[in-house]
């Protein structure tokens, strides 16, 4: 049995940071992209033009049933076809929020799909105008049932950043790698690794455990 | 360097059934431990329900590939010796789909209202019959449309078993694509197998799920 030995990595603690920042930076702007594209999705799958809810629904189901290390390597070496020369770092974050989106698409559309019919046309019968519609009938209800789901979604995106390291992005998986060939404490580097990865997750799921706490205060009805 | 040819396509093909091996392996090994997960979960006795969430906040608060690197390094760590990649894969993925499994049939269990089990005791059925064949089959019906879901996802998530250099379909791409310097052409054509082998289980789920619907 070999014995384990944590005192090399020490020393590594800065690029560990450094690492765990990116990792978050990854995943908060894949996370932007991947819920604007799932907002926009959403809206056109509902009330768009035939061709557009068509390719809408074959880019969900083309990224939700092909793996994101495929997606990843796809992307890479489709950018520069475009004459889009970019980092590793950028292609990730834009397979990752597209991956994101496709998944965000579809917890947007049924959030949306929850509020029933009569509930609008009985704000229209109120007199509200159409904003006003969407501001306080539309749109509380539709954010507490997309809530539970984006926020898991949230957090298994943070764990899938860690396949950016396979195109070379640096972040934190990618950070255990370069401090493995340093050290050759390959199962210590990545319990490590690992381990950020677990507080990280702790950490978001308290956070999204206590704003839904406060934000969703409202009784529900059945 | 060489042109994408037949052959390459042929190979990639037959890398599919070891993805398929992978799948199989998580699934014979996953699901008997995700049935201990989800009654452990559901079960009367807190120190049984507190493991079990233990276990699986852990597995699922770090990243398949983190649960990959762990198994693949930490088998000379724990046992001493080295094992071949297909050993520290399948530990991995059995882990994993014991935890993502187990939630998923324990939400079936829990949907099943708790009248059951007492008409199922006032039958005078012990506890195990009762689970058997009042609750099983029920919760059965409920967890069948994500547990389809869910191989979808196991099947994508035994790409990441190229990492460690395990010869599936992803990493018969990497092989095939440093062969013939066209990358963009063989993920390509990897990813249209996978969405291939993915997109009946995720339509199968589908009519499930809205079969269990209409039965409501």
């Amino acid at each position: 049995m070999q014995t384990l030995n944590f005192q090399q990595l020490l020393r590594y603690q800065d690029q560990l940071i450094d690492g765990t920042l990116h990792t978050l930076l990854l995943t908060l702007v894949a996370a932007l992209i991947g819920t604007a594209i799932g907002v926009a999705g959403a809206a056109a799958v509902r009330g768009g033009p035939r061709p557009v809810r068509w390719a809408i629904r074959g880019y969900v189901e083309l990224i939700r049933n092909t793996p994101s290390l495929i997606q990843l390597f796809v992307v890479f070496f489709v950018l520069p076809g475009f004459g889009l020369r970019m980092g590793a770092f950028e292609a990730a974050a834009i397979a990752l929020g597209l991956y994101f989106g496709a998944y965000c698409t579809e917890i947007v559309r049924a959030g949306l799909d929850a509020i029933p019919g009569s509930q609008v046309e009985a704000g229209q019968c109120l007199g509200l105008t159409r904003w006003q519609v969407f501001r306080h009938v539309v749109l509380p209800p539709a954010l507490r049932s997309v809530y539970p789901a984006f926020t898991s979604q949230f957090v298994l995106l943070l764990l899938g950043t860690s396949l950016a390291s396979q195109i070379s992005a640096e972040e934190l998986f990618h950070t255990g790698g370069f401090i493995e060939t340093r050290t050759y404490r390959s199962f210590e580097v990545y319990a490590v690794i690992c381990g950020i990865y677990f507080a990280l997750v702790m950490i978001f799921k308290l956070l999204f455990a206590a704003v839904g706490h406060l934000a969703f205060r409202w009784p529900v009805r059945r | 360097m060489r042109s994408f040819s037949l052959a390459d396509f042929l190979s990639l093909l037959s890398a599919l059934q070891w993805t398929g091996v992978l799948v199989l392996i998580a699934l014979a090994f996953g699901a008997p431990l995700a049935l201990g997960l989800a009654l452990m979960r559901t079960s009367a006795r807190r120190a049984l329900r507190w493991t079990a969430t233990a276990f699986l906040q852990l597995v699922q608060g770090v990243p398949l590939l983190g649960l990959l690197m762990f198994f693949y390094f930490g088998m000379p760590v724990f046992l001493g010796v080295e094992m071949p990649p297909l050993v520290a894969v399948g530990i991995a993925m059995t882990v994993y789909t014991a935890s993502f499994l187990g939630e998923i049939w324990r939400g079936g269990i829990e949907a099943v209202k708790h009248e059951q089990w007492e008409a199922a005791a006032c039958l005078g059925l012990s506890t195990w019959h009762q689970f058997r064949y009042v609750i099983a089959p029920q919760a059965f019906r409920m967890a069948l449309p994500p547990t389809v879901g869910f191989l979808v996802q196991l099947i994508k998530g035994t790409s990441l078993a190229s990492i460690v250099g395990f010869v599936e379909l992803a990493r018969a791409g990497q092989l095939v694509s440093a062969a013939t310097f066209q990358p963009l052409l063989v993920y390509s054509i990897v990813a249209a197998i996978y969405f291939a082998a993915c997109l009946p289980l995720t339509l199968w789920a589908r009519s499930l799920e809205a079969r269990l619907n209409g039965a409501r």
